[in-house]
């Protein structure tokens, strides 16, 4: 066993445990936004497509490598653009600025 | 190590870090937003360490460059338009597709590696077992989760679906499956084999989602969550990358959490619900009487109900699955803004309201309800001894004293204490069954009265009644 594949298992342990210490404390009003969250979170496989995309020299590596590409893409740009769109709905009060440009009345965003 | 490999791998440390915090960010809605902004942050660290690191190495060729550029440009588009699209009833579809493009691309980084190093010299046997652990994992999250897409979309029945024999071609799937992982893992380097394997996963994913019911699809789509964060920290095992271990490892430990409180809320093990088989789907579930012939139902005319609101100092109004249906969200929060101007407001919030976790809070964020009005059942529980209205909108299982006494369907599910109110109304569209086909006993409650309409048409009934009452 190398110590490169030791240290690997030791990140995916302890990121696991953290993981769950950090989302035990969330509430239940935001799970959307955080199953949201944590879904572009994933989309850092898009490092894993560009690094695929660098090792390929054959055609069946290309065209993994561009699905790999658009998938993660897609994944990523997604997952953020949700989760902030849903976010920004959170509000104190009814009418308060989002300073975003948000959906302002019921009427408006439908 | 080089100067510009440090500082790519510090890099990855930063956005890993970016990912923790932010996550750690989500636990208030005041701060959840900045969350979201820091881990994009991460996210763009990251990628512009992994570009950094593929341009000093000049491995790249021109070709590489054009796939990836056209990928990514695609994708981003893609994915941009259905976020900005989606309708907030919608996003469980959405976030299920996201989950099944992530656990593909993970797959497919796998993949290229493999089909880069399978010159029959050897694949290193760390790098042989992620991948045949990510051709695995991917693919059953990527047609799982199309599968759970489609039914909450409708375009596959909600209901479980099972054709006979089917579990008897799950468990083929999962034998070719295995029997080939151990080929290959043997030592033998087989692009086809690897092809069958990912070819038996994706039909693995799919005889495993149909016969769910879309009942359980808040457990489903949590599970599908967890699963592709592990295949995306399988695919940082492949190529031995940091970010993408600690990120797929967060996103599974989120998922797997939400995947057992889910299935806690509705008083069914995770196996169960995998089994599948249970729950009538969405629309089959209006027909037929609920209560027994021996119990009274009282009506309540929508003036009736408003006089009760209008004189109400404290309501507790408890959104469910109609609500969401009849997309009544905007006339619900329309109806506790009028009543908050003379009474306390509340809205009564069960973990499995709506169609993912949290769903229903989303819902009525979007129609502008202070997120303070929004209680979670733990905390409002209390509240409803002392409320002098429960309305309860398009909720039925979550509400059924039944589950406090044994022997019932779902005896032990946590519910809210509906019953506990001075009076009661319930607007619902008829005698129905909830998703555990059994009677509620709340209706045959001597302070609970019916109002039988869509949640949409009440919603806006009940606050013209209170409207020439207060005004």
């Amino acid at each position: 066993m190398t110590t490169s594949l030791m240290s690997d298992i030791y990140m995916f342990v302890l990121a696991i445990l953290i993981g769950y210490e950090v989302i035990s404390k969330v509430p239940s009003m935001l799970h959307t936004p955080l199953m949201s969250a944590s879904n572009a979170i994933h989309g850092i496989v898009v490092v894993g497509a560009i690094i695929a995309a660098s090792q390929a020299r054959t055609t069946a590596g290309y065209v993994l490598a561009f699905v790999a590409a658009f998938f993660a893409a897609m994944n990523v740009m997604g997952g953020y653009a949700l989760t902030d769109r849903m976010l920004q709905m959170f509000r104190k009060r009814p009418g308060q600025p989002t300073g975003n440009g948000g959906p302002g009345r019921p009427e408006e965003n439908s | 190590m080089n100067a510009v490999s440090t500082t790519v791998a510090l890099a990855y440390l930063l956005a890993a870090a970016g990912f923790v915090v932010a996550l750690h960010l989500m636990n208030s809605p005041a701060t959840a937003r900045r969350g979201s902004r820091l881990s994009w942050l991460g996210m763009i660290v990251a990628v512009a360490a992994a570009l950094t690191s593929v341009i000093h190495e000049s491995t790249i060729t021109t070709t590489g460059w054009i796939v990836l550029g056209t990928g990514i440009a695609g994708g981003a588009v893609a994915g941009l338009v259905m976020a900005r699209r989606v309708k907030m009833t919608d996003v469980p579809q959405v976030v299920s597709i996201f989950n099944a493009v992530g656990g593909g691309a993970a797959a497919l980084v796998a993949a290229g590696g493999f089909v880069r190093l399978a010159d029959g010299s050897g694949i290193p046997s760390r790098v042989m077992i992620a991948t045949v652990l990510d051709v695995i994992v991917g693919p059953v999250t990527f047609s799982g989760s199309l599968i759970a897409a489609g039914k909450l979309q409708g375009w596959v029945s909600s209901r479980p679906v099972v054709f006979p024999g089917a579990r008897i071609a799950t468990a083929a799937l999962a034998v070719i499956g295995i029997g080939a992982s151990c080929y290959l893992l043997a030592g033998n380097d087989s692009i086809p084999l690897l092809i069958l394997i990912a070819c038996a996963a994706l039909g693995f994913g799919v005889t495993m989602t149909m016969p769910i019911g879309g009942a359980d699809m808040p457990v489903v789509v949590a599970l599908l969550n967890s699963f592709t964060g592990i295949a995306v920290a399988i695919a940082g095992f492949v190529i031995d990358n940091g970010a993408l271990i600690i990120g797929g490892a967060l996103v599974g430990a989120s998922g797997g959490i939400l995947t057992v409180l889910m299935a806690q809320a509705m008083n069914r093990s995770v196996i169960s619900v995998m089994m599948g088989g249970f729950g009538t789907g969405d629309g089959g579930s209006a027909a037929g009487p609920a209560v027994g012939p021996g119990a009274s139902i009282r009506r309540i005319s929508a003036e009736d109900a408003g006089i009760q609101l209008a004189y109400a100092s404290k309501v507790v109004i408890v959104p469910g699955y109609g609500l969401a249906a009849a997309q009544a969200q905007h006339e619900a929060a329309e109806l506790a803004a009028v009543l908050a101007e003379h009474a306390t407001v509340f809205f009564a919030i069960h973990p499995v309201a709506g169609r993912m976790p949290g769903h229903m809070n989303v819902l009525l964020a979007e129609a502008n309800v202070p997120y303070p009005q929004l209680k979670e059942m733990e905390e409002i529980n209390p509240e409803f001894a002392r409320a002098d209205v429960a309305l309860v909108i398009g909720a039925n299982d979550v509400t059924n004293p039944a589950a406090r006494r044994p022997g019932s369907e779902i005896s032990g599910m946590p519910i809210l204490d509906v019953d506990q109110a001075k009076s009661i109304i319930v607007i619902k569209r008829s005698m129905g069954h909830g998703y555990a086909g059994i009677d509620n006993e709340l209706y045959a409650n001597p302070k609970t009265s019916m109002y039988f309409a869509d949640a949409k048409k009440a919603m806006a009934e009940l606050t013209s009644a209170v409207k020439t009452l207060v005004a």
